[in-house]
């Protein structure tokens, strides 16, 4: 009940042997030690564990390893651009974007698909994209700042 | 949380293969496409599959395609998000784009697939009310045998529909529409976001030039074991012309015909209550054009 599986994590060719049940979120943390992608509530409401799957956001709490033969996966870890800090986690960190930081993570991960696919949201459509992302701390309104300020450093970049 | 147990894991490369596995190893298997609902039963209603068939190696399960006939084909294993991103489906259906918006977060829909969800069968699935009344079939097919049923006569009530084991939904059919036709569909939840239908009411029919409504189809989600339609409700409106009078009267006909249950979200008089004031607002809302943005179609509920 294991299976060979080769994938590219942050970049990093991946080949190891997977049990078919192990879930991607634990993949991460528990076999590989990336643990940067946090776990809320393990059932696709919260969006602490949203990582890039070939390219697009999902909860990580969902996805079975033994489905990533030839996946691309990106993680919190893989944000950064080279020894950079990537701008929207330069605006989190200056906007006081992250309480306590553990929805921080998948926060980051969903404003970058946001802002992959439009450098100027409205702040409707920056709460439209975080909607599955949860802050227990409700620090909504600084996330928001944070996104906005992300979006005008990318695009005077 | 609760973690999955072990299970085989197949991952075949034709729909004959897949559909062989489920018949050859028997009891006990499932089809996984998105996994937004199987992983969830796994981990948290005690699901134990004995073993998964991935269909997603499986070529040719995705996409949408316009056809020279006029009809739309969405392949089962396209994603919600690909369907609410869509510029064919946006441009010709956009009640249809937004029902699939409507369906958890960005995440979810990256990952669940309309085949999923119709496979998947709960009474609150939101696209299935705006497929249904779009008139759309389902294509079926098994290792020796393929078949085609609408949509409308797929479910058979909460996560059962009329598909044996080996048997995997492939495509969902729209017919052509006309060029006149008008829709809407409206999720009833008090949150904005990530919650389940209180109620789903989709409304699609033709609005000619002398407004009048023809070719009404009403459906309900949520209020019944399987998604309905509101036959009394369609002849109502069949062939008038729309006023907020008649939507009314439309509306309190549809609230009858709906068998809603009480549970956690609500109790079933509310729901047959706000059965009543949906179909109204959306058989309105539908005439005047589609929601500009979901703060917009979010308003226009109320």
């Amino acid at each position: 009940m294991k299976k060979q599986v080769q994938f590219t994590l942050n970049g990093t060719r991946v080949n190891r042997e997977v049990p078919n049940h192990r879930l991607l979120l634990d993949l991460l943390r528990d076999d590989i030690g990336v643990t940067g992608t946090k776990e809320g509530c393990g059932t696709g409401d919260c969006g602490a564990c949203t990582v890039f799957l070939n390219g697009k956001p999902v909860n990580s709490c969902l996805v079975l390893s033994a489905e990533l033969e030839g996946a691309e996966i990106v993680t919190i870890e893989g944000l950064k651009i080279g020894p950079e800090l990537h701008p929207i986690q330069k605006a989190f960190i200056q906007d006081g974007g992250a309480q306590c930081g553990y929805c921080t993570p998948g926060m980051l991960m969903m404003s970058k698909a946001l802002l992959d696919e439009n450098q100027n949201p409205t702040e409707d459509e920056i709460r439209y994209a975080l909607s599955g992302n949860l802050c227990r701390c409700t620090g909504y309104a600084k996330i928001i700042e944070a996104v906005q300020d992300a979006a005008a450093m990318l695009r005077n970049r | 949380m609760k973690r999955t147990e072990p299970f085989e894991f197949y991952q075949p490369a034709t729909l004959a293969e897949a559909s062989r596995l489920l018949k050859e190893n028997g009891p006990g298997g499932r089809f996984l496409a998105g996994g937004t609902d199987l992983v969830i039963a796994m981990k948290e209603k005690g699901l134990l599959p004995k073993y998964i068939v991935d269909l997603k190696r499986v070529p040719g399960l995705s996409g949408i395609r316009e056809n020279s006939d006029g009809t739309i084909t969405i392949g089962a294993l396209t994603t919600m998000y690909a369907i609410e991103t869509s510029p064919v489906i946006k441009k010709k259906y956009p009640f249809l784009a937004q029902s699939a918006a409507e369906v958890g977060s960005i995440q979810i829909r990256n990952r669940a697939t309309i085949g999923g969800n119709m496979a998947n069968a709960t009474p609150s699935a939101d696209v299935a009310p705006s497929l249904i009344a779009l008139n759309a079939t389902a294509k079926i097919a098994s290792a020796d045998d393929e078949r085609s049923v609408a949509l409308e006569e797929f479910f058979r009530g909460p996560g059962q529909n009329i598909m044996s084991a080996d048997e995997i939904l492939t495509e969902i059919t729209i017919p052509r529409t006309g060029a006149q036709l008008v829709g809407e569909y409206i999720k009833f939840s008090p949150r904005d976001m990530m919650d389940l239908a209180y109620i789903g009411v989709a409304v699609a029919y033709n609005l000619g030039s002398d407004k009048k409504c023809q070719e009404v189809r009403i459906v309900l989600g949520a209020v019944a074991p399987t998604p309905i339609r509101a036959k009394n409700s369609e002849a109502l409106l069949e062939g008038k012309v729309l006023t907020e009078e008649l939507a009314t009267k439309v509306g309190d006909e549809a609230a009858k015909e709906s068998k809603p249950i009480s549970d956690v979200r609500s109790s079933a008089d509310y729901r047959r209550a706000m059965v009543g004031v949906m179909t109204k607002r959306a058989i309105l809302n539908a005439a005047v054009g589609p929601a500009k943005s979901w703060l917009d179609r979010r308003d226009r509920r109320y």
